[in-house]
Order: C-alpha cells, then structure tokens, then sequence
C-alpha cells in the first residue's frame, strides 16, 4: 500500500509545474493547459484523502471538479478563439486591453 | 387678578419674527403692498401687546415684574440657563419706546423706501431687528440678553450694507460688525468670570446673590470691578463709546429710516439699557461706576466737537447721537439710572425725529446730504421744518421740551453725587450742552434757512417736494412726543413729581444714592443750575445765528484763523487714522505676513498638497501593479496564496499564541 504522502508530494509536485507553466509560458492554450494540470493536482489530494479516511465524499467531489472543468474548458476555449479571431495571437503580453 | 396670561408676552418677540420668515420668504414675490402691509402689522401688534401690558401693570396691585419662564435651555451640571423673560418697568419703558417708535419708523419706511429696489429685503430685516431688540430688552439672563445683543448686531450689519453693491456701505456695514465683535469679546469674558463666581446668568438670582454678600465690596474682590468693566466694554462697543465710537458715523451709509430706529432710538441704546439693568454690580464696584461716568463725558465733548464741523446732515445727527449717549452713560456713572433712562427715552423721541426729518430733507433733495448745497428749505418742506424745529429745539435743550428735562435732570445729578470729579464732570456736559445747541442751530439754520443753495443742474429734473404723508404722519407724532415727551419727569423744583423717577423707583432702589443728597440741598440750587443750562443753550442758538444766519461766513473766517484748531476737529481727531496706523495696519501685517504665508500657505495649503503628494505616490507604487499582463497578475496571486498558506501554517508558531 501506498503512503498518503507520496500522492501528496506527487499532488504538489503537479501543482507547481502548473502554477510555474501559468507564469513563465506566453502561449494562451499552454496557460490554459497549466490550469487543468493544476485542478487535476488538487483532484488527486481530494482522492487521496479520500481513501486514507475512506470516506467517499473526496471522490465525488472529484467528479464535480471535473465537471466544472470540463465546462470551464468549453468557455475558455471558445474565448481563446474568439481571442484569435479578432487580435490575431496567442501572446497573452499582446493581451493587456485591462492595462488603463 | 391678572386679566392677561404671562405667556402673552412671548408674542412680543415672536410676531415680528413671524413677520421677518414671512417677507424674508415669500417676500421677493409678494407685491409691495403686501411686504408693507405684512411689515406694519406685525409691528403694530406687538406694540398693541405692549400698551396692554403696560395697562395690566399699573393696574393697582399689579405686580412690579412679571417672571416668564418656558423651557430650560441649557442645563448641565452647576449651571442652567431658562428661555426665560422678564417684565419690570425698566423693561416697560424700553418695549414702548422700541415697539412704539419702531411702528412709526415702520410707517415712514413705507414712504421712504418706496422707491426702492429689495423693498421686501428692507422689511424683512426691520422686523428681524424688531425681533432681536425685543429679545434683548425682555430677556431675563445674560445669556438670552447676549442673544439679542448679537441679533441686532447682524441686523444692523445687514441694513448698513443695505446698499451693498455700494462700496462704502459693505465697508461701514463690515466696519460696524467688527467693532462690535471687539465689544461683545469683553461681554462674553464678562458672562464667563460671572458664571465662574455665581454659576448663574439670571440677573435677579446674581443680584440677589450681591446683596447678600455685602462683605465682597468691603474686602475689595476683584472680579465685582473685572466684571462690570467687560460689560463696560461691551456697552461701549454697541453704544459707540470711546473707544469703540468710530463704527456708528460710518453706519449712516444706511437708509436713513435705519440710522433712526437702530442707530439712534434702540439699538445703541442697549448698552445704556445693559448697564441700568446692571446696576446692582455697577454699584457694588464705585471704580467702575467712575469709569462709565468719565468715559461717558469724554465721548459726549469729544463727539460734540466733532459735530460741530461736519457738513454732512446724517453725520451731525450721528455725532450728535454718540454725544448723547455719552450722556445717558454719564448719568449711569454717577448713579442716575433713572435720569439716564429718562433721557434715552426723549433721546429716542428726538432723535428719531431728527434722523426722520433729515431724512425727509433727503428726499425732498433727491439724496443731497451735504449741508452746503441745502438752506431756504422753510418755505419748500413746511412739515418737515416744523417737525425738525421740535426736535432741535428739544436736543437743544430750551424749555419747556423734552429735552430739556432729561438732560437737566442729568447735569444736576451729576453736580450732586458723590463722585469726587463730579464738579468737572458737570462742567463738561455743560459745556456738551452748550455745543450741541450749537450744532443743532447750525444745521437748522444751514438747511432751512437763507439762500437756497441747491445745485441747479441736480435739482431740474425732479423738483423740490414735500415727503408723501406716510412719512409725514411718523414725523408729526414724534414731533409732539418731543415736545410733550419730557412732562413725566418734571423735577420737583418746577412743580412737578417727577414721574418716571418714581415710576422707576422699585428697578433701581439702590441706585437712587444720589436722589437723598438732592433731598437735602433743596430746590434753589436745581433751579440755579437749570438756570444756567438753559443759558448756555441760549448762548449756542446765538453763536449759531450769529454764525449761520446774521452773517454767513463768520465761521469760515474763524475756522481761518484757527486752521490748525479746526482741521484737527475737521479730520475728527484722525482717531480713524490713528486705529489704521496703529491696530488695523499691524493686524493686516500680521495676518498677511504670518497668517497667509506661514498659517494658510505652510500649514493649512501644505497638509493638503502632502496628502495630495503622498496619495500620489502610493498610487504610483500601486499603478506599477496594474501591468494589464495577466501573468504579472497571476504571480502577484500566487505570492498573496502562499503568504496565506505560510501564515496559516506557521502564523500560530510565530506569534505564539494558543
């Protein structure tokens, strides 16, 4: 058997290669990439909680997780594109319309 | 027993007031004869309230004051003060004279005023001022008193700057409020030290308090003097005083209507009213009595002086009006209250009158005030010169008008007390007697009589005419009030009882020192020194003929021969000149220097422009922030989540709590 925490080693291992592809990648799709890594990290914390305290709650929270992503996916790339569209790029440091 | 509930008065005040929200709201809209109508009736009210309560309280058995008391008004702990009013006779005199020849100087405004523009303004803050007075004379505090005393204040700062687009007349009207402000400084020092040793403002609990406490004088206390010299100084500033004197010439910028009911008949009287209504602390410090006593009779020659020599008519009257109420001051000083109050009740009569009249001459003249460019009015304004006669003959002082008997009263109560200058106190009212007969002939003789000396291109268009009737009915009534006016104190040496020292015998019981002394030395010597009055106001009508009708030019010629004498009394002992050099300059030195550079510009402009700077400064840290690259936002995310982890994880090791 597996300790609980190596999963959580491995968990905030995948994390911070998101958070560090988030901040250091310019690529939009990259970006985006980066965040389902880092969601998924945190989906494998909730899994491995989840069977150390065999409760069965973790796990369905899992599955909302990926539920919300998946929506969060289709929004976000329907975005990307539309971002395509009218700028011509995927460089987010072109994308500073917030910038006053 | 009383047929009238107490609670009536509080609409002696009150109705004016009415009055002033109605026109000062409504005012601009409602057509003249409305804001009129409005005006006079809410005077002639009050004024019907006072003859009743005037009625009440001689009935027999009625009492000598009414106490009205509404509502606490400020009542913390060791101290309270009530809205409260008193009625005694003292108080009496003063509603008549105020509601009395304020109704008539309301009617004669009616006429005056009739051309003018901000009509609805004029009576909106007559009748403020009605307010205001009437508040002063019936309060029965310091406190509420001192609430009067500012009230006409702004109200005469209003009605002098009535001319406001006018330079000289925001300038007199600014002039006037400031001089006050200096006075009403020492009244508010005085209300503090009397709340210090009396925890009370009510004026029958502090005398009461005096009267039980007669060791105080005996061992000298000091703050009985300190006091009564604060008062003395607020006094001075309201009743124009040396040496808070200079603001009432200027304030005849006014409309002449206002230079009658505030700056001559009742509100530069109030400081005479203030200081008989205190005479119980007047009289427990003999140091201050002696001060209000010299002080009075300076003012009274000094302003006489000036009188003499100035040409414009409303400024004779206003120097005139300043030596008289150096008087009424004098009288106080040597403890004839009720000869003080005597006077200022003919004062009020007469010198209305005479600012009426002048006014009237005025008009008839289109705005002409310069005595120089009048003379052979007599025949063109017959009304206006009978009127005016009454009243010079009464300021004059010739028997039998009113007059006459005030001031007499004056002079020989002052030969009579016992104050040690009272020989020279004498002689200077004396001698004041004798220049104000001067002046007052001149101005007679200047404007009614001899060669018409209008200017012709001025007076073509619109020629030489009586005032309407509504401003001369005022000037007939006060007329004969000025000539029958001075008959309640006849003294006894004429046959008389003189009344309206009896009347006012249950106010000043204690200050009638002077009246056992009188008593004593009989009646021949009254009559000499009545004699001898009387001459001297013969001896001015004579120079003043002389001078001003037998041979015009005679004074020119004198004033020639004595220019260094005369420009110092032309130029008004440049006292004016003297307060600029010496106490105005400094002060615009001090706060142009110090106050604008260091106080505005350093510390108040400086606050502002470091809040400013160090507002923008923060903001250019924060503007560093907002790159608008959604990375920079993102890194700037994680670094606050992992502060919140770190502080979450070790923050409770760290602090070492719990």
């Amino acid at each position: 058997m597996v300790p609980t925490a190596y999963y959580l080693v491995l968990a905030a291992m995948l994390f911070s290669i998101g958070i560090a592809a988030f901040l250091i990648k310019r690529n939009v799709i990259t970006i985006f990439i980066s965040i389902e890594l880092m969601l998924n990290a945190v989906n494998l914390t909730f899994v491995a909680f989840a069977h150390m305290w065999h409760q069965v709650s973790g796990q369905i929270f899992v599955f909302f997780v990926m539920v919300v992503a998946a929506a969060e996916a289709a929004v976000g790339l329907a975005i990307i594109i539309s971002i395509y569209r009218t700028r011509q790029t995927m460089n987010v440091d072109e994308l500073d319309l917030m910038k006053s | 027993m009383n047929p009238m509930p107490a609670s009536t008065i509080w609409f002696i005040p009150l109705l004016p007031f009415a009055g002033f929200l109605i026109n000062g709201t409504l005012g601009r809209r409602l057509p003249r004869a409305v804001v009129s109508a409005v005006a006079l009736l809410f005077t002639a009210a009050p004024a019907a309230i006072v003859a009743w309560l005037w009625v009440t309280m001689r009935a027999v058995g009625a009492p000598d004051a009414i106490e009205v008391v509404n509502r606490p008004w400020i009542a913390i702990s060791g101290f309270h003060a009530n809205f409260a009013f008193t009625v005694d006779r003292l108080t009496l005199i003063m509603l008549a004279v105020v509601t009395g020849v304020g109704f008539l100087i309301h009617i004669y405004s009616v006429g005056y005023m009739a051309h003018e523009e901000g009509y609805w303004r004029f009576f909106a803050y007559l009748n403020l001022f009605m307010f205001f007075m009437l508040v002063l004379v019936l309060a029965a505090n310091f406190l509420l008193l001192f609430v009067g005393w500012e009230g006409v204040g702004l109200c005469s700062y209003l009605l002098i700057g009535f001319y406001f687009k006018k330079k000289s007349a925001a300038d007199a009207g600014k002039k006037a409020f400031i001089v006050n402000r200096i006075g009403d400084f020492g009244f508010l020092l005085a209300m503090f030290l009397l709340i210090v040793h009396f925890d009370n403002l009510d004026f029958s609990q502090i005398f009461a308090t005096i009267a039980q406490n007669p060791q105080w004088q005996a061992q000298g206390a000091h703050f009985l003097p300190a006091i009564c010299l604060l008062l003395l100084l607020g006094a001075a500033g309201k009743s124009a005083q040396i040496p808070l004197y200079i603001w009432l010439p200027d304030a005849m910028e006014g409309p002449t209507p206002v230079s009658a009911l505030i700056h001559a008949a009742t509100m530069v009287t109030a400081g005479v009213y203030m200081v008989a209504r205190c005479h119980v602390l007047f009289n427990s410090s003999p140091l201050a009595l002696s001060v209000v006593a010299i002080i009075g009779a300076a003012t009274a020659i000094f302003a006489a002086s000036i009188g003499m020599v100035q040409h414009d008519i409303k400024r004779v009257l206003a120097y005139s009006t300043i030596s008289q109420l150096g008087y009424m001051f004098m009288a106080c000083g040597v403890g004839a209250y009720a000869a003080g109050i005597f006077h200022l009740l003919t004062h009020a009569f007469f010198k209305a009158l005479l600012f009426l009249a002048a006014g009237s001459v005025v008009h008839a003249l289109s705005g002409e005030q310069d005595m120089r460019k009048m003379g052979g009015l007599r025949t063109r304004t017959p009304t206006t010169f009978w009127c005016m006669s009454a009243g010079v003959f009464a300021i004059a002082g010739i028997p039998p008008f009113a007059g006459f008997f005030s001031k007499d009263e004056i002079l020989y109560r002052t030969f009579t007390s016992p104050n040690p200058l009272h020989i020279a106190l004498w002689l200077v009212g004396l001698l004041t007697a004798g220049m104000t007969s001067f002046y007052m002939f001149r101005l007679w003789f200047k404007t009614f009589f001899g060669e018409p000396r209008v200017d012709p291109h001025a007076s073509a268009h619109h020629s030489i005419h009586e005032s309407p009737w509504f401003m001369l009915l005022p000037l007939v009534v006060l007329a004969l009030l000025s000539v029958v006016g001075g008959w309640v104190g006849v003294p006894a040496a004429m046959f008389g009882s003189n009344h309206i020292e009896r009347f006012l015998d249950p106010v000043f019981t204690n200050g009638t020192a002077a009246e056992a002394v009188a008593a004593t030395t009989g009646h021949a010597l009254e009559l000499v020194l009545t004699l001898v009055s009387v001459l001297v106001a013969v001896a001015g009508f004579t120079i003043a003929y002389v001078f001003y009708y037998e041979k015009p030019g005679t004074a020119d010629a004198l004033a020639e021969r004595n220019s260094r004498a005369y420009a110092v009394v032309k130029n008004k002992y440049w006292v004016d000149e003297f307060y600029n050099a010496f106490l105005i300059t400094p002060l615009l030195m001090f706060t142009r220097g110090i106050l604008e550079i260091v106080v505005e510009r350093g510390v108040v402009n400086g606050s502002g422009q470091a809040a400013g700077a160090a507002t923008r400064g923060l903001a250019w840290i924060e503007r560093k922030q907002i790159s608008g690259n959604i990375r920079s936002y993102a890194g700037w995310l994680a670094i606050g989540a992992a502060a919140v982890i770190a502080v979450m994880i070790f923050g409770s090791s760290m602090w070492g709590t719990r």
